[in-house]
């Protein structure tokens, strides 16, 4: 058996020999930190559920119909007429939340290891474009089924840009190709989210993965593993081939990680109406808006940013440009941040305390955004209290914790007020 | 040493706080509904259910996306029972359940088209269908004679009433500048069925209703202990196998 | 990188069992993306069978009945087209209709159907699956001076008698197919789809 794939090996080197030590060079050789812990999981998991969707989302089209009057019934055709089309349908679906479950956490890890820093910014953008990329087909995904509230979130989201002065009444009706989010909307988001944002992904994430393997991985100690190597061999002290070790680590993890999944697709599919709204098993009806839109959870945080901000001036695009900034300014981490040490276990009790903050205004924002405060707040206050204005000084607040903690972050590594701990030579493990 | 395992256990922790706090704010999201306690798992209850379904409200209300075969086959009925007892109109075993009701005549007749409820259960949840059916009341003032507190100024008679009976409703005091709300129902035609036989019916047609919301809930739930399991052993091996690599790495 | 003690055959055997159980996993997860392509449940509706009325067909007459998108020719056979089918058999392709891949077994005798009257194929020419039309009287044709009853497809000339048996010299390589089909017990409908109980 072996020597059937060795002598086909040797086929394929002899036409093509740059094939073998590119291989080895991305694989066998290339040596990643032997220190990652469970925060490493998150970046082979991401593609774990990128190949889910894909191959879901392909036979997904098979059966779909791309049109207004068809596409809400396509999906329980999907649902009951289609042999298997129900798992197939909530694999697609509950591998979408994951995939933000993954991204963040994912993200999360390299904001407190430092792995955006010098030479990894690349990395860092090229992530960040993934993200945007993400947020983008996701949006178009939720649309597609065409429910009441893929229309209204469209109706929404897609009106922001019409609070741009001058050009939004105009671009709001690009976007939607008619004068309601309409089938001519519904047909160029199919073609968007099947075709278009796949490919631009899978690009991004060849592109991303190619960037990480140029300058080698971060690790938990944040020491960088090239600055000690072997003297004979030139391997790093600390490294060890990414095959086999996180391959077969990362195999692990993925079936933990499916365990998981099968968990919610088989036993809780809409995970109590967070990973498929309620209002979304109505039909598309521009004259029925639910009584509460909002997005689906990945992007609470985000909403709860373009909702907390007031109009001026007699529009509302204040808040939509807040919103986008939330966004951008994760772009800029690796200019914000002047550092020099790269992992939160060496760095400052003040930068502990802000990337804490960071990640509970994430959190809070997302409450939010999700209108679990506006529930919850009658229950606290009692009923006569006024809900709105409690929830946005919660709001408020939160959003300029979450900007400040950018800002505090160049603060305080810009003027030096960071006390950091030395920096080990060698990663620790807990061997 | 001990960091990992604080910061696994916090990990896991949170999930488990996460999913507490979903769980709570599904039973939570209520706002005062009676649970229905349906048992979808329980075919008798689903089969008393889709009767129900097919005598009481089939005339006005479709079931578009459901296939007669398929409740047969769910259902643990056989075509000729499904055919002869739940489609009136001609149907073959294939075919959709669609009611005979001319939608643009029930807008006119009605005010508004009976909507089809194949995923009306998937929309509004078992808890609301089920008290929906029980509160309604007479009410002259409505064109249709009725209205109902879970659904103010619904435009649908209480088609169950032979079963329940019709029942008036008793308004609390009024608050100022406050409708005045429905403290309780009080019986004055009474039906075939008695309080506890009326929710029993309730519930089943709930539970029918919730079952032709999502057909394959209940195969999925008993596929997944298999696919749990599997992946449970899978895991455990890749454990093994990960384990036994990383013995080189000090 | 410790290379001491280290277990090749635990390791060889660990790694075999995990791949062995992790592909037979993901054998049984490309089951339901395969089961996705059988027919769904509305293609077999669409597809289920069809009833034809058979009580206003004359002698002689012809109706064509759609089932599963293809056209079926259901012919009421006069005792004289019926004789008519043994003096064929020499310039016929299969006149003992031996290939079994045309017609259930029911239907593999003279007449091929189950009641002689009465011939259920499917309008498809085998050739090249135009739709041939009938032409059920005993008189000289353009096609054939003899003709004694059967199709004659448009396309490409081939012919068929009025057993949809194939004649030898057209381009089409067989008879035309008969499909499952069975005789309703009130006598007055075929059943299209489905073949009677206990044959094959």
């Amino acid at each position: 058996m072996a020597s059937v794939f060795a002598s086909i090996g040797n086929w394929i080197t002899e036409r093509a020999p740059g094939l073998m030590p590119v291989y080895r060079k991305h694989m066998t050789e290339y040596y990643a930190p032997k220190n990652f812990n469970l925060w490493y999981y998150f970046g082979s998991l991401a593609l774990l559920v990128l190949v889910n969707q894909i191959l879901t989302g392909i036979f997904l089209t098979m059966f779909y119909k791309p049109d207004a009057a068809a596409a809400f019934d396509s999906v329980e055709y999907i649902m009951r007429d289609v042999d298997w089309g129900w798992l197939i349908r909530y694999m697609h679906e509950v591998g979408a939340s994951m995939f933000f479950i993954v991204v963040y956490l994912h993200m999360f890890r390299g904001l407190m290891y430092g792995s955006y820093k010098k030479p990894r910014e690349l990395v860092w953008i090229l992530g960040m474009l993934i993200f945007l990329a993400l947020m983008a087909e996701a949006f178009m995904g939720y649309v597609l089924p065409w429910g009441n509230m893929s229309f209204w979130g469209a109706k929404v989201i897609i009106s922001l840009f019409g609070t741009i002065p001058w050009i939004g009444e105009s671009l709001v009706q690009w976007i939607m190709g008619d004068y309601n989010p309409a089938d001519a909307t519904l047909n160029r988001f199919f073609s968007l989210h099947v075709i278009a944002l796949p490919l631009v992904l899978l690009l991004l994430v060849v592109l991303h993965l190619a960037a990480l393997h140029e300058v080698g991985s971060n690790n938990p100690d944040g020491v960088e593993i090239k600055k000690k190597k072997d003297p004979v061999t030139h391997i790093p002290l600390d490294g060890i081939g990414f095959h086999p070790y996180y391959t077969v680590k990362d195999l692990f993890g993925a079936g933990f990680f499916m365990i998981i999944c099968a968990f919610i697709i088989f036993y809780q599919p809409t995970l109590g109406g967070w990973f498929l709204e309620p209002d979304n098993f109505i039909p598309a009806n521009n004259l029925l808006t639910p009584a509460d839109i909002k997005p689906v959870w990945y992007f609470t945080p985000f909403y709860a940013m373009l909702r907390m901000v007031p109009s001026y001036l007699d529009t509302a695009v204040w808040g939509v440009i807040v919103m986008f900034l939330g966004i951008f300014v994760l772009f800029l981490v690796p200019w914000l941040d002047r550092g020099m040490v790269k992992s939160v276990r060496y760095r400052g009790t003040g930068y502990k305390f802000g990337l804490v903050l960071f990640a509970l205004s994430f959190l809070m924002l997302g409450a939010v955004g999700a209108g679990v405060t506006s529930e919850q707040i009658p229950k606290w206050f009692g009923p006569d209290a006024n809900a709105t204005t409690i929830e946005n000084l919660f709001g408020r607040f939160w959003l300029l914790v979450y900007f400040a903690s950018f800002g505090g972050l160049w603060a305080y590594t810009y003027f030096g007020w960071e006390k950091t701990k030395p920096v080990p030579e060698r990663v620790t493990t807990h061997a | 040493m001990r960091k990992p395992i604080i910061a696994a256990s916090a990990r896991i922790g949170a999930i488990l706080l996460g999913t507490l706090l979903i769980c709570g704010g599904a039973i939570a999201e209520e706002g005062g509904l009676a649970p229905a306690n349906t048992r979808v798992d329980n075919i008798a209850s689903l089969q008393r259910g889709a009767r129900l379904f097919f005598n009481y409200c089939s005339g006005c209300h479709s079931l578009k996306y459901v296939r007669y075969s398929r409740l047969a086959e769910d259902l643990q009925l056989s075509e000729e029972d499904v055919l002869s007892s739940f489609a009136f109109t001609g149907a073959k075993i294939g075919d959709l359940a669609v009611s005979n009701m001319p939608e643009a005549k029930a807008a006119d007749w009605f005010g508004k088209a009976p909507p089809d409820l194949s995923v009306e259960a998937r929309a509004k949840g078992p808890d609301w269908i089920y008290n929906y059916l029980k509160s309604f009341y007479l009410d002259e003032t409505r064109p249709v004679g009725w209205n109902n507190t879970v659904f103010p100024g619904a435009s649908m008679p209480n088609v169950l009433w032979e079963l329940q009976g019709a029942q008036r409703a008793v308004f609390a005091k009024a608050k100022p500048g406050e409708d005045a709300r429905v403290e309780k129902f009080e019986t004055t035609i009474p039906g075939r069925q008695s309080a506890a036989e009326f929710d029993e019916s309730a519930r089943d047609l709930t539970a029918f209703l919730e079952y032709v919301g999502e057909p394959a809930k209940l195969k999925r739930e008993s596929m997944g202990v298999w696919v749990i399991l599997y992946l449970g052993f899978f895991t455990f091996l890749a454990w093994l196998l990960k384990h036994e690599y990383w013995k080189d790495v000090h | 990188m410790a290379n001491e003690g280290v277990d090749h055959g635990r390791r060889r055997f660990l790694t075999a069992t995990t791949a062995v159980v992790g592909g037979a996993g993901a054998l049984c997860a490309a089951v339901p993306f395969i089961k996705t392509w059988e027919p769904s449940a509305r293609a077999k509706s669409a597809g289920a069978p069809v009833l034809a009325d058979i009580s206003k067909v004359e002698a002689g007459q012809m109706i064509n009945v759609k089932w599963r998108g293809m056209p079926v020719f259901i012919v009421n056979r006069t005792a004289q087209q019926i004789d008519a089918l043994k003096s064929l058999d020499a310039q016929l392709r299969d006149p003992s209709s031996s290939n079994s891949n045309q017609q259930p077994a029911y239907a593999r005798n003279e007449t091929r159907s189950i009641k002689p009257e009465w011939l259920v194929v499917v309008g498809i020419c085998t050739h090249l699956g135009c739709s041939p039309k009938f032409f059920g009287e005993l008189k000289p044709e353009p096609f054939d001076p003899q003709w004694k009853g059967g199709f004659y497809c448009p396309c490409h000339r081939s012919r068929y008698d009025l057993a949809g048996r194939v004649f030898s010299g057209v381009p089409a390589p067989a008879n035309l197919p008969v499909p499952p089909y069975k005789f309703m017990p009130d006598g007055k409908h075929i059943l299209i789809g489905v073949g009677p109980e206990g044959a094959a």
